[in-house]
């Protein structure tokens, strides 16, 4: 407001106050920083929300390797560095998964109302919850590899080697979780939201090399695990945690991921702008 | 506004405006011209044209599904606006949203605080939000809690409030920045009478301290307690605007409801009734008691004096206020439950 205060009574009249045309990045941290606490304590109060990184991948881990072990490469303890790789890709695939059931929650229900008429930047709801489920990833590559280890796995790659696997699977559940927040601010319901989210993680977790190996499949599906970017992730990942090696894969896998992030982004922030 | 006469009128709008040339800025903390809103084909809001001015408490009163709170939420920038124009102290409601939200505080029908945190974590985060450091998000809501009679509870989650105590944090939550412009939806719609008084007392509060307040309610009551001006909205249309009193002239200020000690008396005090209000009585479906509209509130004492002159003898009298109904059958000829079909037929 241009207006000229003329009295004491008036200048605390909060429409003299000066407005700002739009949020500088160093407030849009402030409330993205805020607003990823609020999920985090969210988290910490609801704990069953996190049995999809805690539970599911100690099942993943020993089922896949009991299972599939013995009839993809002899045994159990030699599928493993094939199998822990892939593992970790898939648990934080299905973290991910969770970010658009819980933002299509928290759309429905009133605080997001509150957010939506406060002047904060509008994809500040957005990017708190994202930044705050980083911690998922961590914890569900994190047990992956543990339970990996404790059935026998000895990463070749060391310590730097599985510390880089780690960051990288990170890395990959925030950029593909993108693609299901997308498909929550779409859905009309959190079982849609599942629902449509399932169709996506199963494709992308499977029609790739995490569990196979790519040249017992058909040709053509040859081709689609080759473009899937979790092909990609997995090949890096056993580069970087078998091997020690950071090869051109991990660049691919990178690569990868920001493609998804840079098509998604924009759509999950317009979405859920003209949604609000 | 069609009664009162023309001079009244001139100067009660004349004083209006000086109040608002004294005012710092002079720009209206609201404009509306035109606003629509269409859901489909359905006319949610239509064509609404309104000003409030700096330091006024604004009534929206209105049946449920009027479209007073989609009326809200599009000066709200919750909503887009189909057409016509909206400004908030000069801002563009349309293009300028993000300086329109620095100068209102919204409260919604429904508590829009989260429940997975405590009073205390909610207002510290809405006010980190808005840009306070930690220090001052927390002092700021330590004082309002107090103030909203709060700090007891807040530490406790949200899902063991009850509705007053949400509706007080939520009222809190929008005051944290001390906005210019105040808007309330439905303040006190599902609170029980002590709290509602509560609330009231709070919003007065509000008032006395500068703010701007543009409230929208289903009681006539409330608005004439609260409301400085008030527009009546039906179907998504404005049916009248004006004053509380210039209101209740309009649908007369209240009615005398009498029930016989025998029915047979009915009609000779109907008959009174009718001569001493000049207004004709309505008698009941059980013709044991009927209701006839006051032009002022002393006439009840003269239709029950003239009542007991002609020993007709009564077990209760009551003085009502008008309803909502009676205000909307007074503005629009029907009741205010349009969208049942039997009253739509009846009303039309």
């Amino acid at each position: 407001m241009t207006a000229t205060v003329t009295n004491s009574t008036t200048t605390s009249r909060p429409a003299a106050r000066p407005v700002k045309a739009s949020v500088p990045v160093r407030d849009a941290l402030t409330q993205i920083t805020t607003l990823a606490w609020r999920a985090l304590i969210k988290m910490r109060r609801n704990p069953e929300q996190l049995v999809d990184v805690t539970a599911m991948p100690v099942l993943f881990t020993v089922m896949f390797g009991l299972i599939f072990g013995g009839a993809i490469s002899g045994s159990t303890a030699s599928y493993l560095p094939t199998l822990i790789p892939g593992i970790i890709a898939m648990t934080t695939i299905t973290a991910c998964v969770a970010a658009g059931g819980q933002l299509r929650e928290d759309m429905d229900k009133g605080v997001f109302d509150r957010f939506r008429s406060l002047p904060i930047a509008r994809y500040a709801p957005l990017a708190g919850p994202m930044l705050a489920d980083l911690a998922r990833y961590a914890i569900a590559a994190s047990v992956t590899l543990t339970v990996g280890v404790l059935m026998g796995y000895r990463p070749a790659g060391g310590v730097l080697g599985v510390a880089a696997g780690m960051v990288l699977a990170v890395i990959t559940g925030w950029s593909l979780a993108w693609i299901f927040l997308w498909i929550g601010t779409r859905a009309r319901s959190v079982g849609a939201v599942q629902g449509m989210s399932m169709m996506v993680m199963f494709p992308l977790a499977f029609l790739s090399n995490a569990f196979v190996p790519v040249n017992t499949l058909p040709g053509w599906l040859q081709a689609v695990t080759r473009v899937n970017p979790v092909s990609h992730v997995v090949s890096a990942l056993r580069d970087l945690m078998n091997d020690g090696a950071l090869t051109a894969q991990v660049g691919w896998a990178l690569l990868g991921c920001a493609t998804v992030a840079a098509i998604f982004i924009p759509l999950a922030v317009r979405s859920y702008s003209r949604r609000v | 506004m069609t009664t009162g006469t023309p001079q009244a009128e001139r100067s009660s709008s004349s004083s209006r405006q000086a109040e608002s040339d004294s005012s710092p800025s002079g720009t209206p903390a609201v404009e509306a011209r035109g606003l629509t809103k269409l859901f489909g084909t359905n006319r949610a809001v239509d064509d609404i044209d309104l000003t409030v001015m700096e330091g006024e408490v604004f009534g929206v009163l209105g049946p449920n599904g009027a479209g007073k709170t989609t009326m809200l939420n599009m000066l709200a920038t919750l909503l887009p606006i189909d057409s016509g124009e909206a400004r908030i102290f000069g801002y563009d409601v349309r293009t300028q949203g993000h300086a329109v939200r620095q100068l209102i505080g919204v409260t919604g029908q429904f508590a829009s605080v989260d429940d997975n945190l405590t009073a205390r974590e909610n207002l510290w985060m809405f006010g980190r939000l808005q840009g306070l450091s930690s220090k001052m998000a927390h002092s700021i809501g330590d004082d309002l809690l107090a103030q909203f009679d709060l700090t007891e509870a807040a530490h406790r989650p949200i899902s063991q409030f009850s509705g007053g105590m949400r509706r007080r944090l939520d009222l809190a939550a929008s005051l944290i920045t001390r906005p210019a412009l105040i808007f309330l939806d439905e303040p006190t719609t599902g609170l029980d009478p002590r709290n509602r008084s509560q609330m009231w007392d709070t919003i007065r509060d509000l008032v006395a301290e500068g703010s701007t307040i543009m409230l929208t309610t289903q009681y006539l009551d409330e608005a004439d307690a609260l409301a400085d001006r008030v527009v009546v909205i039906d179907r998504g249309r404005k049916v009248a605007e004006g004053t509380p009193s210039q209101l209740k002239a309009q649908i007369g200020t209240s009615s005398l409801r009498v029930q016989m000690a025998e029915g047979a008396d009915t009609a000779n005090a109907v008959a009174l009734a009718a001569d001493v209000t000049s207004n004709t009585p309505i008698v009941s479906p059980t013709g044991s008691a009927f209701s006839v509209q006051l032009s002022h509130a002393n006439q009840a004492a003269d239709v029950l004096i003239e009542l007991r002159n002609h020993r007709l003898d009564i077990t209760s009298a009551t003085v009502e206020q008008p309803s909502l109904d009676e205000v909307f059958f007074a503005l629009t000829g029907h009741t205010s439950e349009a969208s049942v079909p039997e009253t739509e037929a009846s009303g039309s």
